[in-house]
C-alpha cells in the first residue's frame, strides 16, 4: 500500500477514535443533565401540590382577620369616640394615629395626657411599664419590678376597691339593664 | 500522487483540528450546564422542604376562626356593657 493511502487511513481513524471520545463524553454530560432535571421536575411537583392549597387557605385567613379588625375597630370607635379611638391608638402605637382605621379613616390625634384619665393612660403604657419590658431594646422599663405594687397603689390614692367585683346573675350590680336592647349583642 | 499527499495532509491539518475544536466545544458547554443543574435541583429540594409546614395552616385557619368567634362573643359583650361614646 503506498504511503499516502496509509496516512489517510491513519487520519480517518484518528477523526473516528476523536468522534468517540468526545460525543461519549457529551452523552455522558447530557445524561447528568437529564438526571438533574428529572430530580428538579421532581421537587417542583412538590412545591406545586404542597402549595396548591396555600392561596385558599391564606385568603380564608386574612378575610376572617378582616372581619375581626373591621369589628374591633368599629367597637372602639363606637365606644371611645373618633378622636379618643385615634388618640389611644397613636399612645400605643406612635405613628400609627396617621395611618388610622381601615373603615373609618383618621383624624388628628389629640395630646394624649390631656385627655385621658390616670387610669387610662397606665393602661396605654403599660407595654412599657411592664416588667418584661427591662429586656425592652427601646430603653429601660418604667416601671419598677422590685416595687411595683407603688404604682398600682397610685392607680386608687384614695380608696382602693376591697375586693374585685360580684359577677353573675347573683350579684348585687347587673350589669346589663333589664330592658336592654338584646338585639345590640 | 501528490493529490493524494494534499488530501491527508488537508486532513490530517484541517479537518482534525476542527473536528476536535468544535467537538470540544460541544462538551464543554455540556459539561457546563451539569453544576448549574445540580445548584437548581438542590434549591427546588430545599424549597420543596421549606413547604412541609404548609398543612400547619389548616390548624392556624381552624384557630384563626376560633379566635375571630371569640372575639365576636367579648365584642358583643362589651358592646353591651359599655356606653357609647
Amino acid at each position: 500500500m503506498p504511503a499516502p493511502g496509509v496516512l489517510l487511513i491513519i487520519t480517518v481513524v484518528l477523526i473516528v477514535l476523536a468522534l468517540v471520545y468526545y460525543l461519549v463524553s457529551t452523552i455522558v454530560a447530557l445524561k447528568q443533565i437529564t438526571d438533574g432535571l428529572d430530580d428538579t421536575i421532581a421537587s417542583v411537583v412538590e412545591i406545586i401540590e404542597k402549595s396548591t392549597p396555600v392561596n385558599e387557605v391564606v385568603v380564608d385567613i386574612n378575610t376572617n382577620l378582616d372581619v375581626a379588625v373591621g369589628a374591633l375597630e368599629g367597637l372602639l370607635v363606637k365606644k371611645a369616640g373618633m378622636v379618643d379611638a385615634i388618640g389611644l391608638v397613636e399612645g400605643l402605637y406612635p405613628g400609627a394615629g396617621a395611618t388610622g382605621f381601615r373603615e373609618h379613616g383618621t383624624t388628628k390625634a389629640p395630646r394624649i395626657s390631656e385627655v385621658y384619665t390616670r387610669g387610662t393612660l397606665t393602661l396605654a403604657r403599660l407595654g412599657r411599664e411592664a416588667p418584661v419590658a427591662v429586656l425592652s431594646p427601646n430603653g429601660p422599663a418604667l416601671r419598677n419590678a422590685a416595687y411595683g405594687s407603688a404604682a398600682s397603689r397610685k392607680l386608687y390614692p384614695a380608696n382602693r376597691p376591697q375586693r374585685s367585683p360580684v359577677i353573675g346573675t347573683d350579684s348585687p350590680i347587673q350589669y346589663e339593664a333589664s330592658d336592654a336592647d338584646s338585639s345590640a349583642v | 500522487m501528490t493529490l493524494w499527499w494534499i488530501l491527508d495532509l488537508v486532513l490530517l491539518l484541517v479537518v482534525l483540528p476542527v473536528v476536535i475544536y468544535l467537538l470540544n466545544g460541544v462538551l464543554k458547554e455540556a459539561k457546563g450546564i451539569v453544576p448549574s443543574i445540580n445548584r437548581i435541583s438542590t434549591a427546588a429540594a430545599a424549597g420543596s422542604k421549606d413547604l412541609d409546614a404548609v398543612p400547619l395552616l389548616l390548624t392556624t385557619q381552624d384557630q384563626v376562626r376560633q379566635t375571630v368567634a371569640l372575639v365576636a362573643d367579648y365584642g358583643g359583650s362589651l358592646n353591651t356593657i359599655l356606653d357609647d361614646a
